[in-house]
This record gives C-alpha cells, sequence and structure tokens, in this order.
C-alpha cells in the first residue's frame, strides 16, 4: 500500500516538473513575440528620428522656396513641391473617378465571373512594382509624344491608384446595410438613383480615406516617375514639359557626389514624410470615429 | 417600371463596367506593349538571355543572370529574417496583446509600410550601410568569416545591406496579412485548446497550424514585394552586374537595373533588353502575387465557418 502511494507522489512530482517546463517555454516565446514588436516599432521609431533630426538641421524657408542650383550656390526644392502636388492632383483627378467607378461596380454588380476577374486581377495588380508601370507609360505615352512630360507621370501614377481606390470603394459600399437600398427601391427609385443617392453618400467617409491612403501612396512614388515626368530644375506649371517631383529630387540628392547634397535629401524628405504621416493619422482619426 | 429608369440604369451600369474593365485594359496593355518591344532582344537572344552572366551593354552583350541571381539572394535573404520576426509581431498582436495596447502598436508597424522606398534608401545610404560596415558586417567577418557569404571586402554598400532594407520593408506586409490569417481561425479552436490544459504558447500552435496556408500566402506575399521593391535597393546594393558568394559584395537586381538605366538606353537592342527584363520582372511578380492571393483566400474565406 505505502509503496503504491509513493509511486503515485513521484509521478505527480514528475508532472508537476512537466508543467512547469512547458509555462515556462510559453512565457519564453511570449516574451520573444514580444520583442519583436518591441524591435520594430523601435526600428520604426530610429528611421523616423534620423528624418527628424537631419531634416530639420538643414530645413529653412529659402529652401522651401528655391530651385535645384549648381552646388555650392544653396538650392532648394520650391519646383519639385509644386511638381509633386500637381502631377499626385492630376493623377487623383484621373484614378479616383476610375478607381472609385470600378470599385461601386465591383460591390454592386461584381458577383458574376467578370466581376470576380476583375477583382482578382485588380488585387495583383497592386502587387506589381511600380516601376513596370513607368517603363508601360514610357512605351505607350512618352515615346509617341516625343518626351518626357509632367501629364505621363500623372497618368503612370493614376493607372498605380486605379487598383487600390477601386478594391477600398468595393470594401466600403459593401458595408452599406442592405435594408437601405431595399428601402429606397421600394419607394420606387430606380437602381441607379440608389446607387447615386443612398448607397454612396453612406459609404462616403471611408470612399474618402481609401482615396486619402492612395493619394499618400502615389506621393511617395519614385519609380514611376523615373523615365515619365523625369526632373526639372525649374518651376513648371506646364504639364507637357519634364516635371521636378520631391522624391525623384531626393534620389538625386541622395546619390549625389557632395555632401550639401545629401543634407539637402533629408529635408526634402523631412517634408515628404510629414506630409505623409498628417494623411495617415488624419486616415487613422478619421476611421477611428467611426467604428 | 418606366422607360427612363431603364435606360438611365443601362447606362450608369455601362460606365461602372468601363471603369472595371479599364483594369482588365491595363493590364492587358502593359503585357502587349512590353511583349512586342521586348521581341528584338528575344529573336537575338533567345533563352541565353536568362542565362548568360556577361551585361556589357557598350560591348553589345546581354546576359541577365547576374539581375536575377541578385534578386533571388536579397529577396530570399529579406524573408528568411522577416517570417520570424513578422509572426513574432502577428501572434503577439491577436494572441497577447490587450487591444489597448495592441491598436497603437499595430499602427506604427503599419506606418512602416507607408514610408516611401526613396526614403529608405536614403536612410539605408547613411545609416543602414555604416553600421553594416563598421558593426554587423565586421561581426560576421570576425566570427564567421570561414564562410565564403562573409568574405570579401566590406563597404557597407553591397547585397547584405540590400537584404536587411527589404527585410524591413516586408515586415509590414507580412505582418499584416498573418494578422487576418489568425484572425480568421475561430476563437473555439482557442478555447477547445485552453480547455484541454495547453500552455498559451501550445494554443498558440494549433492556430498557427490551422492558418498554414494563409501564413504560406503572407510569406509568398512578401516575397512579391521583395522581388520588386526598386528604389531603395538600387540606392544600397551597389549596381555592379556580378555574380560572388559574398554578400558583402555589391550586386544588382532585376528591379534596380531598370531604374538605373532605362533611361539612358537610347540603342535600339539595348532598350528591347530591358523590356525585356522587365517583362521578366512582371511574369514574375504577377504570378507570385496570384498564388499570395490564392493561398491566403483558402484559409481567410473557407476555414473560418468550417470548424
Amino acid at each position: 500500500m505505502e509503496n503504491i502511494a509513493d509511486t503515485k507522489q513521484t509521478n505527480f512530482a514528475s508532472e508537476q516538473k512537466a508543467r512547469n517546463r512547458r509555462r515556462l517555454i510559453s512565457s519564453l516565446m511570449t516574451t520573444l513575440t514580444a520583442a519583436c514588436a518591441i524591435f520594430v516599432v523601435g526600428l520604426l521609431l530610429i528611421i523616423l528620428g534620423y528624418i527628424a533630426v537631419r531634416g530639420v538641421a538643414s530645413l529653412n524657408l529659402q529652401f522651401l522656396i528655391d530651385t535645384p542650383k549648381p552646388v555650392g550656390e544653396g538650392g532648394g526644392i520650391g519646383n519639385a513641391i509644386v511638381g509633386s502636388f500637381l502631377m499626385t492632383g492630376v493623377a487623383s483627378l484621373i484614378g479616383l473617378p476610375v478607381g472609385i467607378a470600378a470599385g461601386v461596380y465591383l460591390a454592386e454588380y461584381g458577383d458574376g465571373w467578370f466581376g470576380h476577374i476583375v477583382r482578382f486581377v485588380a488585387d495583383t495588380m497592386t502587387g506589381i512594382p511600380s516601376i513596370i508601370v513607368g517603363i508601360f507609360v514610357f512605351t505607350v505615352f512618352v515615346l509617341p509624344m516625343g518626351r518626357q512630360s509632367g501629364f505621363a507621370g500623372s497618368l503612370a501614377l493614376a493607372i498605380i491608384m486605379i487598383p487600390i481606390v477601386a478594391r477600398t470603394t468595393e470594401e466600403m459600399i459593401r458595408l452599406v446595410p442592405k435594408s437601405m437600398r431595399e428601402g429606397a427601391l421600394a419607394l420606387g427609385a430606380p437602381n441607379w438613383r440608389v446607387t447615386w443617392d443612398i448607397v454612396l453618400p453612406a459609404a462616403k467617409s471611408g470612399i474618402a480615406t481609401g482615396a486619402m491612403l492612395a493619394i499618400a501612396r502615389v506621393s511617395g512614388e519614385t519609380a514611376p516617375l523615373l523615365f515619365t515626368a523625369l526632373n526639372s530644375r525649374f518651376y513648371n506649371f506646364h504639364l507637357d514639359q519634364p516635371m521636378a517631383s520631391l522624391t525623384v529630387q531626393i534620389y538625386n540628392y541622395a546619390t549625389g557626389p557632395f555632401e550639401i547634397e545629401w543634407k539637402m535629401a533629408w529635408a526634402a524628405t523631412l517634408i515628404l514624410m510629414l506630409l505623409i504621416l498628417i494623411i495617415n493619422v488624419a486616415v487613422r482619426y478619421l476611421t477611428r470615429r467611426r467604428f | 417600371m418606366s422607360q427612363t429608369n431603364t435606360i438611365g440604369d443601362t447606362i450608369f451600369r455601362a460606365i461602372l463596367l468601363l471603369a472595371a474593365a479599364s483594369i482588365l485594359l491595363i493590364v492587358t496593355a502593359i503585357i502587349v506593349m512590353m511583349t512586342q518591344n521586348s521581341l528584338p532582344s528575344i529573336r537575338q537572344y533567345g533563352f541565353s538571355f536568362l542565362t548568360s552572366s556577361e551585361w556589357n551593354p557598350s560591348a553589345g552583350l546581354y546576359g541577365a543572370l547576374p539581375f536575377i541571381y541578385g534578386t533571388v539572394v536579397s529577396s530570399v535573404i529579406a524573408v528568411i529574417i522577416s517570417v520570424p520576426l513578422s509572426l513574432g509581431i502577428a501572434i503577439f498582436l491577436t494572441e497577447q496583446a490587450s487591444v489597448r495596447f495592441g491598436r497603437p502598436i499595430a499602427f506604427l508597424v503599419e506606418l512602416l509600410a507607408a514610408i516611401p522606398s526613396v526614403v529608405y534608401g536614403l536612410w539605408g545610404i547613411f545609416v543602414l550601410a555604416p553600421f553594416v560596415r563598421e558593426y554587423l558586417g565586421a561581426f560576421l567577418q570576425n566570427y564567421l568569416g570561414f564562410i565564403p557569404l562573409f568574405q570579401g571586402r566590406l563597404t557597407g554598400i553591397g547585397m547584405l545591406t540590400g537584404a536587411l532594407i527589404l527585410a524591413i520593408m516586408i515586415t509590414p506586409i507580412i505582418t499584416a496579412v498573418v494578422r487576418d490569417v489568425l484572425e480568421a481561425v475561430p476563437t473555439t479552436q482557442r478555447e477547445a485548446a485552453l480547455a484541454l490544459g495547453a500552455t498559451e504558447w501550445e494554443t498558440t500552435r494549433v492556430v498557427l497550424s490551422n492558418a498554414a496556408s494563409g501564413i504560406a500566402g503572407a510569406v509568398v506575399l512578401g516575397l512579391g514585394r521583395a522581388i520588386g521593391e526598386t528604389m531603395a535597393v538600387t540606392m544600397v546594393i551597389g549596381n555592379v552586374p556580378q555574380i560572388t558568394a559574398s554578400l558583402f559584395e555589391p550586386g544588382y537586381t532585376i528591379a534596380s537595373v531598370l531604374a538605373a538605366n532605362f533611361a539612358e538606353a537610347r540603342d535600339a537592342l539595348y532598350f528591347s533588353a530591358l523590356i525585356e527584363i522587365g517583362l521578366i520582372l512582371f511574369l514574375v511578380t504577377f504570378v507570385v502575387n496570384a498564388l499570395a492571393k490564392l493561398l491566403v483566400i483558402g484559409v481567410t474565406s473557407g476555414a473560418g465557418q468550417k470548424a
């Protein structure tokens, strides 16, 4: 009798040991995953910190107004800021309506085979390197026109925007309750009036945040502008001429041979990042209030 | 219904259809234009374009192997570094962190994806490359220098720095998809595992095995992004068309040869060869992205209801 009690006792002890080991592994892994999160957030803060410190150090008002000058004579990014705004604006004028319309189609009529194909291709297209779009616009637009232009750059950015906007619009429209549509249809409204007057207004803020994210995304694009918009040393408001942009200017300054250019690259990056961060934080704030 | 209503519907629907069709049209046009423009190069070099390692435009030699090699090596290393990191963050955010604590962290990780490629490039040149030269590379050379991977001249600009930048850039993307996939695993599975006496980590392992194909999709998606990433890599990888075992030596990728040379390609055959490289990049990323999407769909739409 005593023997049996003894083995039970030892069994209990070894079980206890195994359990402790399992608990130890569990808390070890929990700590590790937390460490991963802290490491990556730390990395983000380091990157943003470098941009803030080095950017502020070489930023001044003149830099924001001036155009690029030969090394040693100062220079700035005024024309690049204007170019970026112009090209992103024109790209939005083309890309947003087409993207939103495509998104409405996917949400309202997109359950057939055609809708599935469009959805699949749109998703796949968002992962296509943007430099491919630059090459595409170069062959179909820049070559026939005979020169690089701000409009060619806008076109490339618009092509990048369309599938992104289409997919976010579709998701936002699908959130609109069916009962709202049914109510309007029951009152005798035709399908298109229901979509236009009921569904779109209901999904308005969601579509707007999607559009803002797409604008933030293309305003940071460099590769599709390299061969389409090229660059320019002057203030330029003509879309048929080569046009400077913040991103291409950062690329040129960063890869240039002089320290003064590197400083200007950091300052220009600070401006670009402020723009993108403001949009992202604003979107975050807007979506937070809605849900 | 009155006649005007149906006409209005038809017109409205036709406009929407046109917009949706434009997406297909663009992709088709990209494929047609790039194939057409790369025909001279394809006719001239055929399959040897992919297997030759001689790239010398001034001598009329176009072999794309160094770029394919550089793309594969830098992307694979990036994925190897990024996957455990991304899995860790995703597990932390979905399985462990409270909502109040997890949300801001999730936002900050997503913010990494909002930083433009050219900004990563700038940071890579002036912060990461010196770090690799002074600390990381020197450390690897001292302790693991007997491996050919860690031999060679250490300048900070090269394959390793390119891969590290890529790893940082694809981490938020892989993390986001893995989070979606883990969230799609039913809560009942976690409860079942916990009820059987499993520890937190053992429960997570059950969740992970149920989400396996979706996680694979996330990894493939990250790989696709790494393959296509252009500006940041162009700025730190060194842009020398060579195939070496050393990770410290400069390399070249498919995307970066396009960014660095396309504007100067005046010669017709050079132009065509670059477009062919672009076509390869397009087809590879298209297939990789499609594969990733199929893998992720399986988990987020099917498995959620099944169990």
